[in-house]
């Protein structure tokens, strides 16, 4: 079955406005040099995509990358600046805090306006309403009016409403962050049932967990550009890369500007290598029961006193599943500038099938975090255990 | 948004098998523009489209208008009766015994409810029109729907409290006595025409520039209280004929639309008045104000759909 495209986005690029004033008096004393009183930043910059039926796909980013305003422009709350989205279905968004209430209505009452908004009948939502109600979780507050709601609440009535008016395009934007845990899993549970039913679902998070599991892709967005457009694999490697280039950053300004009292030590890690125990190092495939043994070269430009060196194994999608550290091996490492090469040896392992990573964090004797590597290196671990997870286990049913 | 509302029944099929029939459904459907239509001539009529399409959720909007005025208040609805009537007591006793305005105008409470009854109407649609994109803005930036629902809901709701005026109106003249059954009941339709208009195109422009300049909502009302005035409502056209006569000042009178869409009023429901000074052709004058706000009201969707593209961001 080919493709068949849902949403299609074409070089859409967003700019925001920023006026500082908002009064006539304002505007007229500052008539003619307004153009100084505006500042405007793109929130999109030439946004390409196209969504295929059927995905669920994740929006990551930094604070401020423009997820969000891509999520309202696909909904067509914003109105791009140049470019054009197109749809076709129902499309329900849930953003920030819940769908658009009316706070002097009651419940009911908003159940109604918002699925009228959606596109359903009355009749349509006549017959939705005891499902929406339901799923809520909130019968005894559904005559009340909504500004005497709980966040909780509110959000459990929105997710309810937009789940339930059968729409083929789902927005979520970190909604589910508000809801207790069996509202959450109850929500988890519906997204994939919308999954199983081939809805398109767009999903904008910061719990990087959540695309692993349930992304089929992921777009990366930088200050308004789309960094990648790729498998969720990819996409949480390429965030997790610059979450910690922009922590260094953050880190060299704060050097710069002498901010601390301690300056930290510049050290970091400069390669990775992964072997089977055997003599050829770059060996990539791991065996049941096989010795890892896991080469890793640092730098430091700057002596680091009692230095902490951290080194995990974590799941494709970078989940940490064991992580030691040369203290707990029990080696005190003073490192004077310099290059270092060590190979940490970790026995007997049994892994699952899969593809796995090498995570590595360098410390200093207070704790502070030198250099972070999310992905070190890869390698792909063959188990004939079965089951599913990370761990392989001698697995067996007992019939009596 | 209606167009596909009957999908295959998710509880019969297994869930492939729905998903298939889901694709397949969709596939039929042409690719949409999100957001609004934009273009001169296509942009009015896209819209006008769009409204249609949301008509059940503007009758709940404009019930929902109606519901949440007046909730809370014990009174309710009586209170959209009461006011009305304080204003014409208040202007019977002041104006018409106190300044003795009663003395050369018959049925001077007929007169002034029937000029008072579509003024209201004006008022109340400009004054909530202005402010109804900021009073939604809880659903405007959660959700895409033809903006242009909000201040048109505040036609709907205005035109509820209109037919109940109409209907105390209709109530006095048939307790003077005087109900009007003649030919002059014809300025009624085109005098609430020019009224609805003119207001529905105020309403939708500055409904968006007040999103931008929240100085707006205060303006409207002192330029209402001035109309209000320029208005042959609480005193006689025949006044000011005497005053201005047919010089410029008196043809730029009769220039304001709400000027002749009240002397129509009057001369539908103030019988007693029907001998009284009228300007010439006053309905050839209503029919080209009704014309000219037709191109107001096109005007009005123009720059609410330009504004409306950053509602969102600026709300």
């Amino acid at each position: 079955m080919a493709d068949l495209t849902l949403i299609e986005i074409e070089n859409v690029s967003k700019r925001f406005v920023i006026r500082k004033e908002k009064s006539l008096k304002e505007r007229l004393v500052n008539f003619g040099r307004s153009e100084r009183h505006k500042e405007d930043f793109w929130a999109l910059r030439d946004i390409n995509l196209s969504i295929a039926s059927g995905t669920t796909v994740g929006l990551i980013g930094h604070n401020g990358s423009g997820k969000s305003t891509l999520l309202k422009v696909i909904g067509g709350i914003l109105q791009p600046t140049t470019g054009e989205v197109r749809y076709r279905g129902r499309i329900a968004a849930l953003l920030e805090l819940g769908a658009g209430f009316h706070p002097d209505l009651t419940g009911r009452e908003n159940v109604y306006l918002n699925a009228s908004i959606l596109g359903l009948s009355r009749a349509q939502t006549d017959a939705a309403f005891d499902k929406i109600v339901d799923f809520s979780g909130i019968e005894e507050f559904i005559d009340t009016q909504v500004k005497f709601y709980s966040s909780g609440m509110y959000v459990r009535l929105a997710f309810a409403v937009a789940t339930n008016v059968d729409p083929d395009i789902l927005l979520v934007d970190e909604v589910l962050a508000v809801g207790d845990e069996p509202f959450q899993r109850k929500c988890l549970d519906q997204i994939r049932a919308f999954q199983r039913e081939g809805r398109t679902i767009i999903l904008v998070t910061h719990g990087l967990e959540q695309v692993a599991e349930f992304c089929d892709r992921a777009v990366v967005l930088d200050h308004g550009r789309m960094l990648l457009n790729g498998s969720p694999r990819d996409a949480l490697r390429v965030l997790r890369e610059d979450f910690e280039e922009s922590r260094l950053a953050d880190l060299e300004r704060q050097r710069l500007a002498g901010a601390e009292e301690t300056p930290q030590a510049r050290a970091r890690f400069t390669g990775f290598a992964v072997s089977n125990g055997g003599p050829a190092a770059g060996v990539t495939t791991i065996s049941d029961g096989d010795e890892l043994a896991v080469l890793f070269e640092l730098e430091a430009e700057d002596a680091v006193p009692a230095a902490d060196i951290e080194i995990g194994i974590g799941t494709a999608t970078g989940a940490s599943i064991y992580a030691v550290t040369t203290d707990q091996l029990g080696h005190q490492l003073d490192l004077a500038p310099g290059t270092y090469r060590y190979t940490l040896r970790l026995g007997d392992l049994h892994l699952a099938a899969g593809e796995y990573v090498i995570q590595a964090t360098l410390r200093d004797a207070l704790g502070r975090d030198l250099h972070r590597v999310p992905e070190g290196a890869s390698f792909r671990a063959t188990s004939p255990s079965i089951g599913s997870g990370v761990l392989a286990l001698d697995a067996s049913l007992d019939l009596r | 948004m209606s167009s596909h509302t009957s999908g295959p029944s998710p509880d019969r099929s297994s869930p492939a098998e729905y998903a298939a029939a889901r694709r397949a459904e969709l596939a039929r459907e042409p690719l949409r523009q999100a957001g609004a239509a934009r273009g001169l001539a296509s942009g009015p009529i896209a819209a006008l489209r769009d409204i249609w399409a949301h008509r059940e959720l503007l009758g709940l909007l404009v019930r929902r208008e109606l519901k949440s005025r007046y909730k809370d208040s014990v009174l309710g609805f009586v209170w959209s009766v009461i006011r009305p009537l304080v204003m014409l007591l208040v202007y019977y006793v002041a104006l018409g015994r106190f300044l003795g305005a009663a003395r050369g105008i018959d049925d001077f409470a007929i007169f002034i409810y029937a000029g008072l009854t579509v003024w209201t109407l004006f008022n109340e649609i400009v004054t909530a029109g202005t402010g109804s994109i900021v009073n939604n803005s809880g659903l405007i930036k959660k959700v895409y729907l033809p903006r242009e629902i909000f201040p048109i809901a505040t036609v709907g709701s205005a035109l509820f409290n209109f037919g109940i005026q109409v209907v105390i109106l209709l109530g006095a003249t048939a307790v003077a006595g005087k109900f009007p059954w003649g030919g002059e009941l014809a300025y009624f339709p085109v005098a609430l025409a020019v009224a609805l208009v003119w207001a529905t195109a105020f309403a939708l422009a500055l409904s968006a520039w007040n999103v931008y300049l929240r100085d707006v909502g205060y303006l409207v009302e002192v330029f209402l209280m001035i109309f209000f005035w320029a208005s042959p409502i609480v005193y006689s056209w025949s006044y000011v004929n005497k005053e201005l006569g047919a010089s410029f000042l008196g043809e730029l009178y009769l220039a304001n639309p709400m000027t002749l869409s009240v002397l129509g009023f009057q001369q539908s429901f103030w019988v007693a008045g029907s001998g009284s000074a009228v300007p010439d052709h006053l309905m050839t004058r209503l029919l080209i104000a009704l014309a000219i706000g037709l191109v107001a009201l096109w005007a009005g969707q123009r720059v609410f759909a330009r504004l409306q593209a950053s509602f969102a961001q600026e709300l």
